[in-house]
């Protein structure tokens, strides 16, 4: 009884709360498919903090809704005639939550941070363009982070020194790992300086709340230059692991957005919520890998056969139900002056590719008295699972014997990274700014997601002559030929391009669509 | 009473003779005994039965519900020949049934080359395709194919296979995971326990110290840790499981040893100079049994419903297998969209485990002496 | 009996020193590491995080290493939420699944004993049948069918209840996760109950209290039950330290911020301090209602004693 008390005193003063601030503050509830590992900028590595840190902090740059690059922190950047020296200018106005102003000796110190070895940042990367970044980074050298190539001229203007002319640099600054931290802020508080209270930021918002497995609440940051074209007072990101209670909560008014669906139901999903539902691509590519130095995968007519065989058109159609879309190239359309070097049989009729495959096969010598078997690998999920299924399906009139072997993520890119035996695994990636270098670099000698082992000589040289060239068309130009051999060698075999899986409230406008899959909070505006 | 049975095998009924009278005059208990037989042959046979491969995918029938028409329905025809012909990219001019056939003509813009049939014997609709009729530009075909008809009585997942082969099949993964890891728990627990038990003493105390060790592990964290080392391989997986299992086993085996040996019939036996393991697996074994039965009739239910928690957390049977848990946890996440997904694996699964624990209450009855 | 308490729990420490060094190694022996992930990392990276995390060390330094922070109640930070150490994130998540957990218990002993009792009165009868079957089939259904079903009825259909999220702890959130974790528990009870309870109602002494005229009511309550309670006491001792620890289902689906999901996430995860955490509270939980349970059989039956 007294529970059933309970219950009515709290929804009636629920009641008052939401009615008490429907008119005082707009709130956004916004699902976020996975808690963040750190509000640390350069301790952080997925897409979902990045949601968050758009949010938080400023980078020197930014995007804007469509993922277009905009001033952020920098108002304005010169850039050198040989291209290897960028002056930004950084916006007066600028100021962190705290009061300071934000200066050129505050991206001086956040940049030393993220290339320091002690700080580990997994996207220290981002930053190894500047001249001495890598060494810095690399604990072995013990160079010294004054050597890196940023300087302060004075407190708003930042000069920045690269090795090479690197045409997406400004796209990599767009980048979590590279937005700004206070100094006076690490140091009064060390590793605590990222809790809610403590941390200070230079971004539209400030964070108010953390709960892990609950929510992170951010409100609006009033000393944000831009603070009057920010509409949203409060947002809410909550984990949303599982798809389908997530849904069930948008549907119920719970969230206002989504960043995830659950797929194999997205034809009901699609007729039940019309346009709410935002399906388009962006840059991520779905790949099988090959290990190339093992036989007999370390023939390329072998794993053209393969590639050949398997129907694109029914994964993205019918096991992904229109969510993805074929790929015939490692790099995704959608990234302006790259032209994807595209596999011949792209335009083939599905049956010419198996005749293909199925001569191929034979002229190697398998048969029905000697079967062709492939273990095929990847990481739980039941999207992954139904793809493997399907394919391995698609292999069998071909005479090809697949078996299917699925472990946890964590035992598959092990196995992956320490180049333990395998046929063929699955893989995923997704570009971490816009410009086609971010994939093609994984099939360079060495690399650390370079799981095929993939080593061409060729290959390496065309990057290596284009991350030397400053005429984008050129570059361009020479990445596509780099496309091209990895096309023809097909030490992976490219599946599906990704696309993103958005639901969205009619409520909220200026959520759209793009690319990059990025919608910073301070452009979006919430009505009813 | 139970020593009579064993010291006396000759004179009367034997306990299990008498258990078996007993059992039977249990309706619920008889009942889930058919059941549970019923179950097992169509998971056993059943599979051969059904015109359906288990891991055979109908690329036109993905996610359609059970019906106990056939497939295909009118509507789906068109869809499938539109399917047909983008794939083969040409255009559908016009189609129409004939006694379960479909002619059709197509058109392109370009002479169509007459492999195009081919599109139409691997789509999952039609079969045994071929070219009727070619304009003299080769610029039109018409083709003749008859449609397949596939029964789905369970309709069919997320990928396009039939629902009832699969739950088939997966009955005989579910039902084997149960007995097997049911049989090593019973196997370890037993011989431990009644070892214990029979040699009492400082030896007690150290076994049973082990056991209360392995007890205060995190249970869940073994197993996750099992599919981590034996994720391939689901036999060996559960076999670890069973070895994990028979804790409790153990236990109640020791508790029955202690009461036994206090017997004069085992004092008799070891005044007779017959050996420790003799006594062990001719006198104390055999009479803890009963409770062994009832024991293991609850652990089969157990290890079902732990696999279908490790199918929920993704770590289920490698695919093209599949299980009970693996299949509900699937059909779970389809509640409201495609709901026969969820409903007849669950149905499987929850009415086996109703028939086995009807019939282990049954067998406790039957075997429990204070109830004559 | 103070004198049990203290040598009990002493005993228990070589038992929580011996859980620790097992699956410290056993995770360890487990393939991939925390750093494994979709987007490899390249070596002066990892070699970074590595040094960072003390991962560098011989495994025999690291293993010395961890047993000194746990003797000085340092659990170590989290990898996968670097945020936030270990102790903070069962800081924050366990009081929530104890309160789903005691709840959950609480409701099933009410209930189930309730359902029990009732079904053993009436042995044999219609409501013994629907008891047992209603129990069967609540220990029959997995969990993680029955709340999305919850979900769909509480709160999309009828929408009374909210369908996900903690709410700063709300009672209308609590709702639904304590239903589905006490369901399966009820069920358990109610069938144990009914056997013990059957098995004391026919035990000498309650024929001895009926003949002597005592009334229904009083023979249930204060002879039959007491003796019957003893399973439900040693059955609800395990199920009460794994309930109080979080369901990783319950926690999952309703998106509740509690520890159960840090378990196997961890696991998962290769998030070593964070799963050896785990470990040692579920231990010390499990050791610790053990102990509860030895004592209330003293407390219950008067024949055990404690020497």
């Amino acid at each position: 009884m007294k529970s059933v008390f309970r219950v009515l005193v709290a929804s009636i003063a629920l009641l008052f709360v939401t009615l008490g601030s429907a008119s005082a503050e707009v709130v956004y509830n916004r699902g976020n498919s996975a808690d963040p590992e750190s509000l640390d900028p350069h301790k952080t590595s997925t897409v979902y903090e990045g949601h968050i840190l758009r949010d938080l902090f400023e980078g020197l740059v930014m995007q804007d809704p469509k993922a277009e690059l905009i001033p952020g922190a920098a108002e304005s950047w010169t850039v050198s005639d040989d291209g290897k020296v960028y002056t930004f200018k950084l916006r007066g106005d600028g100021v962190w939550s705290n009061g300071d102003p934000v200066t050129a000796q505050d991206f001086v110190f956040s940049f030393q941070r993220l290339l320091d070895p002690a700080t580990a940042a997994e996207y220290a990367g981002m930053l190894y363009p500047i001249k001495g970044a890598k060494e810095i980074n690399d604990a072995a050298t013990k160079a010294s982070p004054d050597t890196l190539g940023v300087k302060a001229i004075d407190d708003k203007t930042l000069e920045v020194t690269l090795n090479a002319p690197t045409p997406y640099f400004l796209e990599m600054l767009t980048h979590m790992a590279t937005y700004p931290v206070n100094k006076k802020n690490i140091e009064q508080f060390g590793a605590d300086f990222i809790k809610p209270g403590n941390l200070v930021s230079n971004g539209s918002y400030t964070l108010a709340e953390f709960v892990p497995n609950d929510h992170i609440k951010l409100i609006k940051n009033p000393k944000f230059f831009d603070a009057a074209n920010v509409q949203i007072d409060v947002v809410n990101y909550i984990p949303t692991e599982d798809r389908s209670a997530a849904l069930k909560r948008y549907e119920a008014g719970e969230l206002d957005s989504n960043d995830d669906l659950p797929t194999e139901q997205l034809e009901e999903i699609r007729a039940k919520f019309g346009d709410q539902v935002r399906i388009a691509p962006y840059l991520g590519t779905y790949y099988y890998t090959f290990k190339v130095d093992k036989k007999p995968w370390d023939d390329p007519k072998l794993r053209r056969a393969i590639s050949l065989a398997i129907d694109r058109d029914f994964l993205a159609e019918k096991v992904w139900k229109n969510s993805m879309i074929p790929a015939y190239s490692f790099v995704p359309p959608g990234i302006e002056g790259y032209e994807p070097s595209v596999a011949d049989y792209s335009e083939m009729p599905q049956i010419d590719r198996e005749d293909e495959a199925k001569k191929i096969l034979t002229e190697l010598g398998y048969g029905p008295d000697k079967p062709l078997k492939m273990e095929l690998r990847f990481n739980t999920s039941e999207n992954h699972q139904n793809t493997a299924v399907a394919v391995q399906d698609m292999l069998k009139p071909l005479g090809v014997e697949v078996s299917l072997v699925n472990t946890d993520t964590k035992s598959h890119y092990g196995l992956l990274e320490q180049h333990g035996d395998y046929d063929v695994a699955r893989a995923g990636w997704i570009a971490d700014y816009k410009d086609p270098e971010t994939f093609l670099r994984l099939l360079v000698t060495g690399d650390g997601s370079n799981y095929a082992l993939y080593s061409n000589p060729e290959y390496d040289a065309l990057m290596s002559k284009a991350a030397a060239e400053a005429d984008p068309a050129k570059r361009s130009k020479l990445l596509s030929e780099a496309e091209a051999i990895f096309v023809r060698d097909t030490p992976y075999i490219p599946l599906l391009f990704y696309s993103f899986h958005n639901i969205v409230s009619p409520k909220l406008q200026g959520f759209e669509n793009n690319v990059m899959d990025v919608h910073p909070t301070r452009f979006i505006k919430k009505t009813g | 009473m139970t020593e009579t049975a064993v010291a006396v095998p000759v004179a009367g009924r034997s306990l299990w003779e008498d258990a078996w009278a007993r059992m039977k005059g249990n309706r619920a208990a008889v009942a889930s005994t058919f059941y549970l037989a019923l179950i097992v042959f169509a998971c056993v046979v059943g599979p051969w039965l059904t015109p359906h491969g288990f891991s055979t995918i109908y690329q036109d029938y993905v996610r359609v519900p059970p019906s106990l028409s056939h497939y295909p329905k009118p509507p789906t025809i068109e869809k499938s020949l539109q399917a047909v012909a983008s794939r083969a990219r040409v255009e559908l001019v016009d189609w129409k049934v004939e006694d379960g056939s479909i002619i059709t003509k197509v058109g392109a813009a370009k002479p169509i080359d007459e492999r195009v049939t081919r599109y139409f014997d691997r789509s999952s609709t039609f079969e045994g395709a071929a070219v009727v009729e070619k304009s003299s530009n080769g610029q039109e075909l018409t083709i003749r194919a008859a449609i397949e008809r596939h029964y789905f009585l369970f309709g069919t997942d997320n990928v396009g296979r039939d629902l009832l082969t699969r739950t088939l099949i997966a009955g005989r993964v579910s039902l084997s995971i149960g007995l097997l890891a049911g049989l090593v728990a019973v196997c370890i627990g037993v011989i431990y326990g009644a070892t214990s038990g029979y040699l009492g003493g400082r030896i007690d105390e150290v076994m049973m110290r082990i056991v209360d060790i392995l007890y205060s592990l995190p249970f869940i964290f073994f197993v996750i840790m099992l599919v981590v080392f034996f994720g391939r391989n689901f036999v060996l997986m559960f076999l670890a499981v069973g070895a994990v299992l028979w804790l409790d086993m153990a236990r109640i085996v020791r508790g029955q040893t202690l009461s036994i040996k206090r017997h004069e019939f085992v004092q008799a036996a070891d005044a007779l100079g017959v050996s420790q393991a003799g006594i062990l697996g001719r006198h104390i074994i055999p009479n803890t049994l009963g409770p062994v039965v009832v024991y293991m009739t609850l652990l089969v239910p157990q290890v079902i419903i732990l696999e279908s928690f490790l199918s929920f957390l993704g770590l289920g049977v490698q695919e093209p297998m599949s299980s009970w848990g693996v299949l509900i946890s699937q059909g779970a996440k389809n509640i409201g969209t495609a709901t026969w997904l969820l409903i007849f694996p669950s149905f499987f699964l929850t009415t086996t485990l109703f028939a086995l624990n009807f019939i282990g209450d049954g067998l406790r009855d039957a075997l429990d002496p204070k109830d004559r | 009996m103070l004198n049990y308490v203290v040598r009990r729990l002493f005993s228990a420490l070589p038992t929580l020193f011996l859980i620790v060094t097992i699956s410290f190694f056993l995770m360890r022996l487990a393939p991939g590491g925390p750093f494994n992930q979709e987007k490899g990392l390249n070596p002066v990276v990892k070699a970074n995080l590595e040094r960072q995390y003390n991962l560098d060390a011989p495994l025999w330094k690291q293993y010395l290493d961890y047993l000194n922070g746990l003797l000085h109640g340092d659990l170590g930070p989290s990898y996968a939420l670097p945020d936030f150490t270990v102790t903070e994130l069962f800081k924050a998540g366990l009081p929530i699944s104890l309160q789903l957990g005691a709840s959950a218990l609480v409701l099933a002993l009410i209930i189930g004993g309730a359902l029990g009792i009732t079904a053993a009165l009436r042995q044999n009868q219609t409501a013994d049948y629907s008891v047992i079957a209603v129990a069967t089939a609540g220990s029959t259904i997995p969990t993680f069918v029955i709340a999305p079903l919850l979900q769909l009825f509480f709160g999309l259909t009828l929408k009374l209840l909210p369908i996900g999220g903690w709410g700063g702890g709300d009672v209308s959130h609590k709702l639904m996760p304590i239903i589905t974790l006490a369901l399966p528990q009820i069920a358990i009870v109610a069938r144990l109950m009914r056997g013990s309870m059957i098995e004391s109602l026919r035990s000498h002494h309650i024929r001895t209290a009926r003949a002597l005229g005592l009334s229904d009511f009083s023979v249930v309550v204060k002879h039959a039950l007491r003796g019957a309670v003893l399973p439900i006491v040693s059955y609800a001792g395990p199920a009460a330290a794994a309930l109080l620890t979080g369901s990783i289902i319950v926690e999952t689906i309703f998106q509740i911020p509690g520890v159960g999901r840090y378990f196997v996430e961890a696991a998962l995860n290769r998030d070593y301090t964070l799963v050896m955490g785990t470990v040692v509270v579920i231990a010390v939980f499990t050791i610790l209602f053990n102990l509860i349970v030895d004592i209330l059989y003293g407390v219950l039956d008067p024949r055990v004693r404690y020497d």
